[in-house]
């Protein structure tokens, strides 16, 4: 056993550092290069620094923090210095760039290695990893964009698109109080409660169950979003199209899931009901619908996203001039793709809080399942 | 390690294993001496908890022990298990549903790199064996679930190890199955002088089948007794009225009392 | 038989329920207008003349289902299939931007699969940001990848069908990670002890295993797949396909082709879902499955 134990991450990053010495300067012609003489030789000595260091004999935990701190030293170093000077990078920086990300992958396989005993610790580990991934999706993103001059109506660079939206706070809300707080919300409740209480019948009438039941399977499988046209002159440009189409895209998923969950309690636990002589509705209330409650949430969180896609998509078609689905489909036509990148963050960051809140229902709900108990 | 004489197959000294859980450790093994011969048909019997499935697993290394030594047949339970050197039977019949019965005992030769022609003659030897004959072609869903664990029974046996595991393979079925598959697995025994250590919380089926019975207790998983069968080799169904049958069967009752004296 | 009291029977009772329906609101519908017309043209037809003009109007507010089964048949099976007035014309145009996503996304979607089953680093990074994902709207982001696209010069098949592999590959990379995980623990211990090493392992037991989770998750990817196609062909004013159908039909009011392209639409949905469950089926039972 060697002092050094190198692992190939490290020692391309190595490798890319050597070929990128020979290749300087970092970008620019002559005489205008951005990164000052000390600034490159910092960034060469963190992505030096982390990978040897990496490759000695110290403790995992260690060399993961180096690593970190090597890995995102560099790449803000060079994402600060590119900033400005778009498509004026050389191939080192590229280089630099693509060291820094192999060592920030070194760092990912090392902490994901770890199995700490702490329970908070392992949480926070839980976090950090994807959190480091999905930022180097950034910075990747970033330096490409910014180092190689991709023109700004193609892809722009993130810092750009996180200033836009910064700087469009009113215009992005209004749309979402016009789309999230009307059509969605609107359209969500009405179309789930009909599909609860379809289901509910449907459950009384065993003729109504089995009709409706192939049915509402096929239907999930249509392009429902292609009633958005009729739906939009039926009931006008405004937000109640859109509410309608959000009713007719989350009906049949929580139509189907409610019947099937209906059916989930055991024979022995409803024989148990019977012999308490209990009636239809106590039998519903204090049995089946809590044992279908995993089945009612899934529905519940698979309508949350269908819900956000039909009422944004049923913009394309028709709106007043405010709303994400009008604001992305006129952006785009203006070419301001910032803008539009700007609303679909919106969008997914609306989608994760519908669904996180649901989840969080869920969990309070059904902590006896034990897709929740974790068992 | 040299083993103790050129007849043992299975050497166990010291041995102790401690899993770390979430309530802290718990030891699962503690301190187990044993030496198993060959042609030997050893009985683990005890309560939940004793380890009697650990000290199986570790055989297997399905676990490691984190203190004292093993060896099967000289070597080391990796050694022994890269060597193929023995076969397992689980509890449950573990048959993969893809594939049909005969496909089933072939899995373990594929894997080996067994050719294709002896792989056939050998599916055909081990499906004789365990009275399945006439069943190649059906998948395990086709089959009762004794029949599922005869055909596991051989595909452990396919690729002739001379030592075989046995995890409670008969637990999950009902007594009249059971009975009929001990007469069988003790034919069978007979007729390949095979090595077999034998999990099981039966009293009666411990007594039946085994040269030897290791009675094992919990908290710590420890031998507590181990008792020297006096029965002959063949053994027909109702030797188990005997009064040497009894006898024995007592002794292995008071073991697994004195056992549980400890915790209570 | 049972099959037909059971299952049969309800459904087309309830479908013939919802064409009755239908025709009730039709004429409700369309009735408001048609007065409109008549008291223009000074007319004061009988009633049941007056039924008979609600259901045959050129613009109607709600087509009665005879007016859209005319249009969906006469432009399915009595033009050239090559004319852009056929159905079939354009559904072949969204079909095929639909499959070409749909086999591109199920290809990666296993790739990553079996990237995320086999490496911890993977599998702790990648995979929250895949469950993630499944919560955000990404049908928001066809319009962008079209447009963009066409900046660059390339327009026709190829956005769409990367739109309709980004739909595809979410469902079937998170249920083939389900299914490549589904052995117990039992079968791994068993493998472990005949000493398999991992691609053993892996084609012998996780494959075969995961053969229903995959088959499970195309039919959702297959119908998320044509649902990218359709609305990819909406933003950019796309001359074919069922989207385009659908856009032209609303801007000129043409309600009953915008039916018909639904009823297009649908067929293939069907078609396609229905293809992906008979292959499913042909294969788990060529692998031993259980007759259901």
């Amino acid at each position: 056993m060697s002092a050094l134990k190198i692992s190939w991450q490290a020692a391309l990053a190595l490798v890319f550092c050597v070929i990128a010495a020979f290749t300087l300067p970092l970008a620019g012609a002559e005489g205008s290069n951005p990164f000052s003489l000390g600034t490159t030789f910092t960034i060469f000595a963190l992505v030096g620094l982390a990978a040897l260091i990496s490759a000695m004999r110290v403790t995992d935990a260690l060399a993961a923090v180096i690593l970190f701190v090597g890995a995102h030293g560099a790449a803000w170093l060079l994402l600060a210095g590119i900033a400005g000077n778009e498509g004026a990078a050389r191939a080192p920086f590229f280089l630099l760039i693509a060291a820094a990300w192999l060592l920030a992958w070194r760092c990912v396989t090392v902490l994901s290695a770890l199995r700490p005993k702490d329970r908070a610790v392992s949480t926070f580990l839980r976090l950090l990893i994807p959190t480091v991934f999905g930022a180097w999706i950034l910075i990747l993103w970033e330096a490409i964009t910014r180092g190689a001059g991709i023109p700004f109506v193609l892809l722009p660079p993130p810092s750009s698109i996180g200033v836009r939206l910064v700087n469009s706070v009113p215009v992005l809300w209004a749309d979402v109080n016009q789309t999230i707080f009307h059509s969605v919300i609107v359209g969500y409740i009405i179309g789930c409660g009909a599909g609860f209480a379809t289901a509910i019948l449907a459950d009384r009438v065993p003729f109504l169950r089995r009709g409706l039941l192939p049915i509402g399977n096929m239907v999930s499988a249509l392009p429902i979003i292609g009633v958005a046209p009729i739906l939009v002159m039926w009931f006008g440009f405004d937000w109640h199209s859109k509410a309608a189409v959000v009713v007719i895209m989350t009906f049949f998923p929580m139509l189907v899931n409610t019947v099937a969950g209906l059916a989930a309690s055991g024979h022995m636990e409803r024989d148990l009901m019977r012999t308490y002589a209990s009636g239809y509705w106590t039998t519903l209330l204090k049995l089946r619908l809590p044992a279908a409650a995993p089945f009612i949430f899934n529905a519940l969180k698979i309508n949350s996203t269908l819900a956000l896609i039909g009422a944004i998509v049923a913009e394309f078609f028709g709106t007043p001039v405010v709303g994400m689905g009008f604001r992305i489909s006129t952006e785009v036509g203006r070419m301001n793709i910032d803008m539009v990148w700007a609303e679909i963050a919106v969008a997914a960051l609306a989608g994760s809080v519908f669904y996180g809140a649901i989840a969080l229902v869920e969990r309070a709900v059904t902590f006896w399942h034990p897709s929740v108990r974790g068992g | 390690m040299q083993p103790a004489h050129s007849n043992t197959v299975i050497e166990a000294s010291k041995l102790g294993l401690t899993f770390q859980t979430s309530d802290g450790p718990v030891r699962a093994l503690s301190d187990v001496d044993l030496s198993i011969g060959k042609g030997e048909f050893v009985s683990f019997i005890g309560p939940s908890g004793c380890g009697k499935t650990t000290f199986l697993r570790v055989i297997a290394d399905l676990e490691r022990p984190t203190s004292g030594s093993i060896s099967i047949n000289g070597m080391s339970p990796q050694q022994a298990r890269e060597a193929r050197a023995y076969g397992y039977v689980f509890q449950a019949a573990a048959l993969f549903p893809w594939r049909t019965i005969e496909n089933n005992v072939a899995l373990p030769l594929e894997i080996m790199g067994i050719s294709r022609d002896e792989r056939k003659a050998r599916i055909k030897r081990t499906l004789d064996l365990v009275n399945l004959s006439g069943f190649e072609k059906k998948y395990p869903w086709q089959l009762s679930g004794g029949m599922q664990q005869r055909a596991s029974i051989a595909r452990a046996l396919a690729f002739d190890a001379d030592l075989l595991l046995m995890d409670e393979p008969f637990g999950a079925l009902d007594e009249i199955v059971r009975d009929h598959l001990n007469e069988q697995l003790l034919k069978l025994w007979g007729q390949t002088n095979k090595t077999i250590c034998f999990v099981t919380h039966s009293i009666p089926e411990a007594v039946y089948l085994s040269t030897r019975i290791v009675v094992m207790s919990p908290r710590p998983g420890r031998v507590t007794d181990v008792i020297e069968s006096t029965l002959p080799r063949e053994r027909p169904l109702d030797i188990r009225e005997s009064p040497e049958f009894l006898a024995i069967a007592a002794r292995v009752r008071d073991g697994l009392r004195a056992g549980h004296s400890y915790d209570d | 038989m049972d099959r037909f009291r059971d299952k049969i029977i309800p459904v087309t009772t309830l479908l013939a329920g919802l064409v009755v329906l239908w025709y009730v609101f039709a004429v409700i519908m369309n009735a408001p207008v048609q007065r409109d017309m008549d008291r223009r043209a000074g007319e004061d037809p009988r009633f049941s003349e007056f039924i008979g003009k609600t259901l045959a109007q050129a613009k109607p507010t709600l087509p009665a289902p005879h007016q859209v089964a005319t249009n969906f048949f006469e432009n399915t099976f009595t033009r050239k299939i090559t004319s852009n007035r056929s159905l079939v014309y354009h559904a072949w145009v969204t079909l095929s931007s639909t499959l070409l996503g749909f086999a591109f996304g199920t290809v990666l979607g296993i790739l990553i699969a079996v990237g995320i089953v086999h490496f911890i680093a993977l599998d702790r990074s990648l995979m929250p940001w895949i469950i993630a994902s499944q919560t955000i709207p990404i049908l928001a982001i066809a319009p962008m990848v079209v447009v963009v696209f066409a900046a660059i010069g390339v327009t026709g098949l190829l956005p769409k069908a990367l739109i309709s592999t980004y739909l595809s590959f979410f469902p079937v990379a998170v249920g083939m990670v389900k299914g490549l995980r589904s052995p117990e623990i039992l079968y791994l211990d068993l493998m472990h002890t005949y000493n398999a090493s991992a691609s053993q392992t892996f084609w012998k037991l996780r494959v075969p295993a995961s053969v229903p989770y995959l088959f499970a998750s195309m039919k959702v990817a297959v119908a998320a797949s044509l649902v990218g196609a359709i609305v990819a062909e909406l933003p950019t004013g796309a001359v074919a396909g069922i989207g385009a159908k659908l856009l032209a039909g609303a801007y000129y009011s043409q309600t009953i082709d915008i039916w018909s392209a639904l009823v297009a639409g649908s067929v293939v949905a069907v078609l396609l879902v229905t293809l992906v469950g008979v292959a499913g089926r042909i294969v788990e039972r060529s692998m031993g499955g259980r007759p259901a």
